[in-house]
């Protein structure tokens, strides 16, 4: 892979994707508020949680404040990179457009999963990692350079699973041509990312944790941050995203060849 | 010797398909139990092009030119027979491969809606790894072919219909292609914006020597730019060879309309033994077979004091759409 290449065209992708955004200024303009809002509610509704009782699943609310801002970041960068392409591959694929793309000297997934971005989703990024740092502060978490680097690789591992799983639904439109729905079951199973996985019964997590690695998402990388998590579980969510990912990228290839294009 | 660049052999390709009766009965029958079978679209067909060609491909709808031209550029995998197109087996889609052909669809565009179209030029210049001199030096180049300026810089949702295809042609071309996959580029597009389009493919098959496949549902696409058509019928190939000797052997007879200075005049050409087609006061209309056409000119002339005369070819529509109706011409 030519990444001179790809790197000059993702830097078009984020070019053209941004000029298109700009186009419509109040858009861009509601979207911000909503992200704020949306902030704030949550926060609120965590405060409701936790106003009867010191402890959720064994977390105190700045702790849990702390799964709250990884959601905000994952659910900034969902908003920025995932939901304005991957709900797309659904149109290209009904529509036929996808033909575009596979005739592209430059790879399709890359294509259809970075071409555009809602730059809205950066302010949600943002005030997500404005959480953190104030989390960070009142939970006396000290910084330091295994910490960091443990804390990249879970939130990297976290956006890695979170793709492909998103990917992994939009792909099988090949075959079944609307999976809105499935993306939208999708998107609430990600709202439980806000609590801590131990809140839930043992059935749940199981679940969570399993079936839709939900719980690797937010749970581990808050862990880290708070200091409380096991080596293995950090190695689990590396193998569950490399699983992934891995999976996603084959799936992918293999759904392609059953692609029939839509009639003229 | 002219190489072929498309070599297609024994080739086909099976669709599932699902049935729904009507109703709401049908309706649920068709949700729990999905009804599909496996429909034959493309059957059995060879052909090949030659590097420079421009072939037009003619059926009714949903005979199997789209899919035929999706199999040459590798969109769908066939489900058996072989497709070599410049050497290279289409669906793996090589990045040579996909560098050296381009799909145009009438009906689909890849400009962003949002912007204006130098865009998606320059977007599409660095798919193709083209520096940026290079690719201005394109865009200029294929502007001025498509006479088209300030169109570039002009949002794609505010342009006409003409104006977006000329975009969208310069979009697919920015990578100098050598061969051209075009699926009914006029569609919807006026008389001049569809024979400014021909003008620009001639020029651009001329210039480049590229190899050029075409769908049109309009004859006058093909006429003007193909010398061979490829007839598609229920996905079989009805008919592969030269336009001009389809529609010489469909239609053998030429009308010839004779504007004499007498009725009188009309009424003796009439009774010469012509084949009248009709005849209202001093104008006569004579059907008369392409090989004696001389002859039968010559005894007019000769022998008739003639005010105006004028030799009309049947129409190619009403032709054609005798070739798409059947399923063998042999010529």
């Amino acid at each position: 892979m030519n990444s001179r290449k790809y790197l000059k065209v993702y830097k078009k992708f984020l070019h053209t994707s941004l000029a298109s955004e700009l186009e419509y200024k109040t858009n861009i303009l509601v979207d911000l508020i909503t992200a704020i809002l949306s902030l704030i509610g949550s926060i609120f509704l965590l405060t409701i949680f936790f106003q009867n009782n010191g402890y959720i699943g064994g977390w105190k609310f700045e702790q849990a404040l702390i799964i709250q801002a990884i959601y905000t970041i994952l659910n900034g960068i969902t908003n920025t990179w995932f939901n304005p392409n991957l709900t797309e591959i659904v149109k290209h694929i009904r529509e036929g457009t996808l033909d575009f793309v596979l005739l592209k000297p430059i790879d399709s997934q890359f294509f259809i999963s970075l071409k555009k971005i809602n730059p809205s989703g950066f302010l949600e990024i943002m005030l997500g990692f404005f959480l953190l740092f104030f989390c960070i502060r009142i939970n006396q978490i000290n910084l330091n350079l295994s910490f960091l680097t443990l804390s990249l690789i879970t939130i990297s591992c976290s956006i890695c699973i979170l793709y492909s799983l998103w990917f992994f639904i939009s792909t099988t439109t090949i075959w079944f041509v609307k999976t809105w729905n499935a993306i939208e079951v999708l998107r609430s199973f990600l709202y439980i990312g806000r609590f801590p996985l131990n809140s839930f019964s043992f059935s749940l997590r199981i679940f969570f944790s399993v079936f839709i690695p939900i719980a690797f998402i937010t749970t581990i990388p808050s862990e880290v941050f708070l200091g409380l998590s096991q080596l293995w579980k950090i190695l689990l969510e590396v193998i569950v995203a490399t699983v992934f990912l891995i999976t996603s990228r084959r799936f992918w290839l293999f759904a392609l060849k059953f692609y029939s294009s839509a009639s003229s | 010797m002219v190489q072929n660049i498309i070599d297609v052999k024994n080739l086909s390709k099976s669709f599932d398909i699902s049935s729904k009766n009507p109703g709401i009965k049908g309706t649920i029958r068709h949700f729990f139990n999905r009804q599909t079978k496996s429909l034959k679209v493309i059957k059995d067909i060879s052909f090949e092009i030659k590097e420079g060609e421009i072939v037009g491909f003619l059926g009714a709808n949903g005979a199997g030119k789209t899919t035929i031209l999706k199999m040459l550029c590798g969109l769908i995998y066939p489900s058996e027979g072989s497709i070599l197109v410049s050497g290279h087996l289409p669906f793996r889609r090589k990045e040579n491969f996909l560098k050296n052909i381009t799909l145009i669809m009438g009906q689909k565009q890849q400009l962003i809606w949002d912007l204006p179209p130098i865009e998606s030029f320059y977007l599409n210049a660095s798919i193709y790894d083209l520096d940026k001199f290079e690719a201005k030096k394109r865009i200029k180049k294929l502007s001025e072919m498509l006479e088209i300026d300030e169109e570039l810089f002009t949002p794609v949702r505010k342009l006409s219909l003409g104006q977006r295809m000329k975009c969208e042609l310069l979009a697919a071309l920015i990578h100098e292609p050598n061969i051209l996959f075009l699926d009914e580029p006029t569609l919807g597009l006026d008389i001049n914006a569809q024979r400014n389009l021909r003008k620009f493919l001639q020029k651009y098959n001329k210039e480049t020597n590229a190899t050029i496949c075409l769908t049109s549902h309009y004859m006058k696409d093909i006429t003007s730019l193909c010398k061979r058509v490829i007839c598609v019928h229920e996905g079989a190939i009805s008919y592969d060879g030269k336009l001009k000797l389809l529609l010489k052997k469909l239609s053998p007879v030429k009308e010839i309309l004779i504007v004499c200075r007498s009725e009188k005049d009309a009424a003796k050409l009439e009774s010469l033994g012509f084949n009248v087609k009709n005849k209202i006061k001093n104008e006569i209309t004579i059907k008369v077979e392409n090989n004696s056409i001389t002859s039968s000119l010559k005894t007019i002339l000769n022998n008739f004091d003639i005010e105006d005369l004028f030799i009309n070819e049947p129409p190619i529509d009403e032709i054609i759409g005798k070739v798409l109706m059947k399923k063998d011409y042999d010529i």
